[in-house]
């Protein structure tokens, strides 16, 4: 059961590792998702705001995870 | 749809990917067969690829089943999730924020642990459950960037033989050296497989939704390019805002 249970959490944490960072990308998933499909922006704004969000993202995890040490 | 970028750059991201898995296996294995002996060894491993086979077969067939925008969203989700994690780490670890990671360290860690098991009267049974358990979580992961890079495509196959070169490439150098491999640049690799597989997720999540990119697969190399420009960017903004960063330079 132990070994199962270990399994799983390494299996979670695959995908979850800082957990702001894994909120923040669904969040912008959900964003992205809700202006292209209800919204009606341009498939091409979609794109932007989506690169955009992830490398804002990005750089905002990095940063605080370097400004705590 | 394929293009040598979408081939090339299918290829090249399963075998890094599994190239550094693969490794990270090795060391393990490596240390039951060495410190314990080579039967747990091989048998734990033996077990967690028939287990990830079973997976495959299980799985592979009901993907095919999903609608391709489905699921060039689910994997999309994914694949940014698994790769900014792993881009976030190589940015990190190259700022010096976080320890690089170290296969002889690794080495020594598990050789420790399972001598003080070796008194035991199941050191057999832990030596080989260590075996199996790198095997199949390395090998799901493996799995996984297969499937995330070549589904979305149909280049499965191709990225199956990507990962496949990585676990022939490490059995080999690993059978002449008998030594952790120390020597391969784990965080550069890293450093480009998260890159790969940030890019390919924004790329299929963008297919997904319904975002249009110009230039079609081309926009693939501009996503990566730019992704490259701006984790070189963190890294430099990282080493300035952290403190043991500053202290050491």
């Amino acid at each position: 059961m132990t070994l199962i249970k270990s399994i799983l959490a390494e299996l979670i944490s695959l995908f979850v590792d800082d957990g702001n960072l894994a909120l923040q990308v669904v969040a912008l998933v959900v964003l992205v998702t809700v202006i292209t499909k209800l919204a009606g922006i341009s498939a091409l704004a979609s794109a932007a705001v989506l690169v955009v969000g992830c490398v804002v993202i990005l750089i905002a995890s990095v940063l605080r995870k370097a400004r705590s040490g | 749809m394929t293009s040598v970028t979408a081939l090339a750059s299918t290829v090249s991201a399963a075998f890094l990917g599994s190239l550094v898995e693969v490794v990270e296996a090795f060391t393990i294995v490596l240390a039951v067969g060495i410190t314990r002996s080579w039967r747990p060894a091989l048998i734990g491993s033996g077990l967690a690829l028939i287990l990830l086979v079973v997976i495959v077969l299980i799985f592979g067939p009901l993907i095919a089943l999903i609608p391709i925008h489905l699921m060039q969203f689910v994997v999309g989700v994914l694949l940014l999730l698994f790769g900014m994690r792993w881009l976030r780490k190589a940015i990190l670890r190259a700022a010096g924020v976080i320890p690089l990671h170290d296969e002889a360290l690794a080495f020594a860690k598990e050789t420790d642990i399972l001598m003080r098991q070796a008194a035991e009267r199941r050191a057999d049974w832990l030596a080989g459950v260590a075996a199996f358990k790198a095997v199949l979580l390395e090998g799901v992961e493996v799995v996984f960037i297969v499937i995330a890079v070549g589904t979305s495509r149909g280049l499965t196959f191709y990225a199956g033989l990507g990962a496949l070169a990585a676990v022939v490439l490490v059995m080999v150098v690993g059978a002449v050296l008998h030594r952790p491999l120390t020597q391969i640049p784990e965080n550069a690799l890293k450093f480009a497989v998260g890159l790969m597989l940030t890019a390919f997720g924004i790329f299929w999540l963008g297919e997904g939704i319904g975002a249009e990119w110009p230039g079609a697969d081309l926009a693939l190399l501009g996503i990566l390019l730019l992704l490259g420009a701006v984790s070189a960017l963190a890294v430099s903004l990282a080493r300035r805002s952290n403190p043991i960063s500053r202290g050491v330079r």
